[in-house]
């Protein structure tokens, strides 16, 4: 079910036929990072720090080096001072973050890494760095952090965002702050008010391929790195910077991705392999245990959130405040700016003030994770939002609708709506008819919305008309989630030929023109335009081609269907099949390239209805019905926007109900491991049902805005609705665990 | 270091390899025999990734040590198709978009063929629980157990 909106008849764009890259994905042939062997490769293997915070006294390598197999060890004495070299602080993070210099900052950082011809001389070789330690004291959470007497984490850390800057140095990175109107004056005009303050854990993408890289070194201080990455443009740049060599020494080859979902955007292996490559001469490929994953790459911030909000009779919201703290592991850098840009975007509110800190923790520093920071934002927004609801009667819906944010409102975060589909996608909900299904006992039916920005930036494309007519389309941007079927079906209505006749393919740093990241559900939106106009330089080649051919003005000649039609039809057509054959003698290989900086995304919103069955004597929720509705812009690939729109939801459902980290209190992590780290499986769900809606984004050729990452935003203010409505209980803390709802049935009995 | 001599059959072909005696099955296949289409997602049998089957038992390759399976006939993911011809299961999840990032495949494929080989006519909620092994993060399971029923339907000639 699908709101369409101006579809001018594409033959293409819209359909679902087979991915490019499915056939090898089926049969086992595909390449993901782990899977590249090369000749006198050896195996490495990262030591990593047992403690959450303390200071690195001494490594004695020794051992481990005098050890059968071991070709190389290094630490973080083999890589350049980037403090001293006058780096950027941010750059400085990254290369203490890939391998620790004089501290370690949480169980699971890097201190040392070993080469060796067998896994098990690799392991071993591990074992022997002797690494001793001065034990400090560590901070966990947002409140531990902030505490007045806080041990610090980086000793140097002065709040940015705060006027006059503070004298002394704290764990909280920056301030940021949104405000607009009277609060006062707005909660005074409010008849009814809710405060509430929410608790959300750190959890992790979970990707199902840990990291992997392999390196190949040359002796002149060039290397090949083929990873696992969403972006291998910004491996190379981050990995050069760590290692302290330009680029243009590195090419990186994106391996088939194994999941991502932001994860995969920054870098942990590759320099690491790259040295160890360099000091032992031979390749080197570096895996990560799942237990390596939890303990040592992303996951997204835990928080701690106040949000009040007021509402008038007619359910008009009068004033928000938001306040929130978001924990951004060991080095600055949590999505709290984008939480606060995020938190209350839905909606048109005269009065608010969103106030967020960055606060760095003794946990593995946070990864972008699919929105990153909104989601925990919209579950106590969206929460407090449906107990208002209750409050003034009103329907969940009906109160989002007298709120929404349409073309032309003053976004919270500062610039006008440009056309969006938020209200549309209220709609798709209504209509559907999950809406009015009937409720069974013990189930609750909940609402919640979401918004992202999606993201545009630079991509780069090349196409290639190859001598039988058919085409090659080439991009940066690695394939995460069916995007070189987008790249492709947007090549064939632009081309005018089948789908089948265009292969696209990701090619490496060497090869095609800068992508930025696989991220902020760009591709599509930039690469997809960056591809489109390549096909439309093409398009442009090929008609001048005929005008010369039938020695005609090339005002006279159209590109209709895949050939060059005089406009008088005074010349028999020419098909891209003869004017490939023809190529060398028109002007030599039909070719075309094209690069931009994103010409403007298109807002992504996401409302979500969600059944559930709550066991009152087990406290289990089991999620029994799932809707979710959002706005594609334009789905180019249909089969692959559910795609995004389910496992977001899914990804939302395991958040809300089962995932968190856990550690003790000396910082170590006690379920890294899937068995104890639960996410959804296939018997905890339902199918899930899309209404895609299409809005287009007036800012691209297809009307696409990108669908990736707005889907995991509203779930867990859907689930914890749905919870409250089956049972009476507002749950404030994630994951709503049945523990935690027994807890809450028991106190709503007191 | 001495290495145990492994004797199997892996996908119809006799197969032979050397490996040490703390070697996953897993590990043995993919760095001695070549066959990298079964997948490491966790190495303690929470993932399905490395699903094939032995002895026409589905099992998690990561925790079986590869001597244990010295006469055993194995299938992955590679031997699914039949002189190139797609397996119905393979086919379906390609038409039906089941996989996204594409790394769980290989564990679903095998795990659905072993549901189908002893259930050909399952219900959702029996696909759902025969598949809550392998984990997928991408797509939410919702094509996955269409493409199964899709695949169950065509293998019943319905
Ligand atoms: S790798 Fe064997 S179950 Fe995960
Ligand atoms: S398709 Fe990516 S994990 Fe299943």
């Amino acid at each position: 079910m699908a709101v369409v909106e101006e579809n001018p008849g594409y033959k293409w764009v819209g359909t679902r036929p087979i991915r490019p890259d499915g056939l090898e994905k089926v049969t086992g042939k595909a390449q993901f990072g782990a899977d590249l062997m090369l000749p006198g490769m050896l195996f490495g293997k990262v030591v990593r720090s047992p403690h959450a915070h303390a200071r690195i006294i001494s490594i004695d390598t020794t051992a481990a080096e005098a050890m059968v197999g071991v070709k190389a060890v290094i630490t973080g004495s083999d890589f350049p001072d980037l403090a001293a070299n006058g780096a950027h602080p941010s750059e400085i993070d990254v290369a203490n973050n890939t391998i620790a210099r004089e501290k370690v900052l949480y169980e699971g950082h890097v201190v040392a890494a070993v080469a060796a011809t067998t896994r098990d001389q690799a392991e071993a070789a591990a074992k022997a760095v002797e690494v001793t330690y001065e034990i400090l004291p560590h901070v966990l959470t947002v409140d531990e952090a902030m505490a007045d007497d806080a041990p610090l984490l980086h000793e140097g850390m002065i709040t940015k965002g705060v006027d006059p800057a503070p004298e002394e140095a704290s764990n909280v990175a920056s301030k940021i702050l949104h405000e607009r109107g009277d609060l006062d004056q707005g909660f005074g005009e409010a008849d009814a008010v809710v405060e509430r303050e929410f608790t959300t854990k750190p959890v992790h993408q979970g990707y199902i391929e840990p990291h992997a890289a392999v390196a190949d070194a040359n002796s002149d201080g060039r290397a090949h790195i083929w990873c696992s990455s969403q972006g291998h443009f910004q491996m190379r740049a981050y990995s050069a910077s760590v290692l302290g060599i330009s680029p243009g020494m590195l090419k990186v080859t994106a391996a088939e991705i194994g999941g991502g979902f932001g994860g995969k955007t920054v870098i942990y292996l590759e320099p690491l392999a790259v040295r160890l490559s360099q000091r032992a001469g031979r390749p080197v490929k570096l895996v990560m245990d799942r237990d390596e994953v939890f303990r040592a790459t992303g996951p997204t911030s835990g928080t701690r959130i106040k949000v009040k909000m007021g509402v008038s009779k007619d359910g008009k919201i009068t004033a928000a405040e938001v306040w929130m703290a978001y924990e951004a592991g060991a080095y600055a850098g949590s999505p709290v700016g984008a939480a606060g840009m995020t938190a209350i975007a839905c909606y048109d509110i005269p009065n608010f003030v969103v106030e967020g800190y960055d606060v760095v923790c003794n946990k593995p520093r946070v990864a972008a994770y699919r929105a990153p920071g909104a989601p925990m934002a919209a579950f106590a927004v969206e929460s407090v939002l449906d107990e208002l609801a209750r409050d003034i009667g009103m329907d969940p819906i009906e109160i989002r609708l007298a709120n929404a944010a349409v073309e032309g409102t003053q976004a919270s975060y500062g610039p006008k709506f440009p056309r969006i589909g938020f209200v549309e996608t209220l709609e798709a909900i209504k209509d559907h008819p999950n809406y009015t299904a009937e409720l069974g006992p013990n189930q609750g039916r909940g609402i919640a919305a979401g918004f992202w920005f999606n993201a545009g930036m630079m991509s780069s494309a090349t196409v290639h008309i190859n001598e039988n007519g058919t085409a090659t389309v080439v991009t940066g941007s690695p394939d995460i989630g069916g995007s070189r079927q987008s790249m492709a079906l947007m090549a064939a209505e632009e081309l005018g030929i089948p789908y089948e006749s265009i292969k696209a393919v990701v090619a490496d740093t060497e090869t095609v023109g800068f992508n930025d990241v696989t991220g902020g559900s760009r591709v599509t939106l930039a690469t997809g335009a960056a591809v489109v106009d390549a096909c439309r330089l093409i398009v442009e080649d090929l008609r001048a081609r005929a005008a010369k051919t039938w020695d005609v003005e090339l005002d006279q000649v159209e590109w209709v269907d895949g050939q060059a039609q005089h406009a008088e039809g005074a010349q028999p057509p020419l098909s891209l099949k003869d004017l490939a054959a023809k190529s060398g003698r028109t002007g030599g290989p039909i070719s075309a390239n094209a690069s931009l900086n994103s010409r403007g995304v298109g807002a992504g919103f996401s409302t979500q209805l969600c059944d559930v069955e709550v066991d009152p004597e087990t406290g289990v929720t089991r999620v029994v019905r799932y809707l979710t509705a959002q706005d594609a812009g334009r789905a180019i690939s249909p089969d692959y926007v559910e795609g995004q729109m389910q496992g977001g939801v899914v990804q939302g459902i395991g958040w809300a109900l089962s995932e968190e980290y856990i550690h003790d209190s000396d910082g170590v992590m006690e379920n890294p491991g899937f068995l104890d780290y639960r996410i959804p499986v296939a018997s905890d769900l339902p199918m899930i049902d899309c209404a895609i809606v299409e809005v287009p984004n007036p800012a691209h050729p297809y009307g696409v805005r990108g669908v990736g990452e707005v889907g995991i935003v509203p779930p867990m203010a859907a689930v914890g609705n749905a919870i409250n409505d089956a049972l009476d209980v507002r749950m404030t803390d994630l994951p709503m665990s049945p523990v935690k709802i027994l807890e809450a049935l028991n106190d709503q009995g007191d | 270091m001495a290495r145990t001599h492994v004797t199997t059959v892996v996908n119809g072909d006799e197969t032979e390899f050397l490996t040490e005696d703390s070697t996953s099955l897993l590990n043995a296949l993919r760095d001695e025999v070549g066959l990298t289409g079964a997948k490491e997602g966790c190495g303690t049998g929470d993932c399905g990734a490395c699903s094939v089957m032995v002895d026409d038992k589905v099992t998690c390759a990561c925790l079986v040590f590869a001597p244990e399976v010295d006469g055993s006939t194995i299938l992955t993911v590679e031997g699914l198709a039949d002189s190139g011809e797609l397996h119905p299961l393979q086919q379906c999840f390609l038409e039906g978009a089941a996989l996204q990032c594409g790394i769980c495949t290989p564990g679903f494929l095998i795990s659905a063929k072993a549901l189908l080989d002893r259930n050909p006519d399952p219900t959702e909620t029996e696909i759902r629980y025969a598949l809550a092994g392998n984990l997928c993060r991408c797509t939410g399971y919702d094509k996955i157990i269409r493409a199964v029923q899709e695949a169950a339907r065509e293998m019943r000639g319905q």
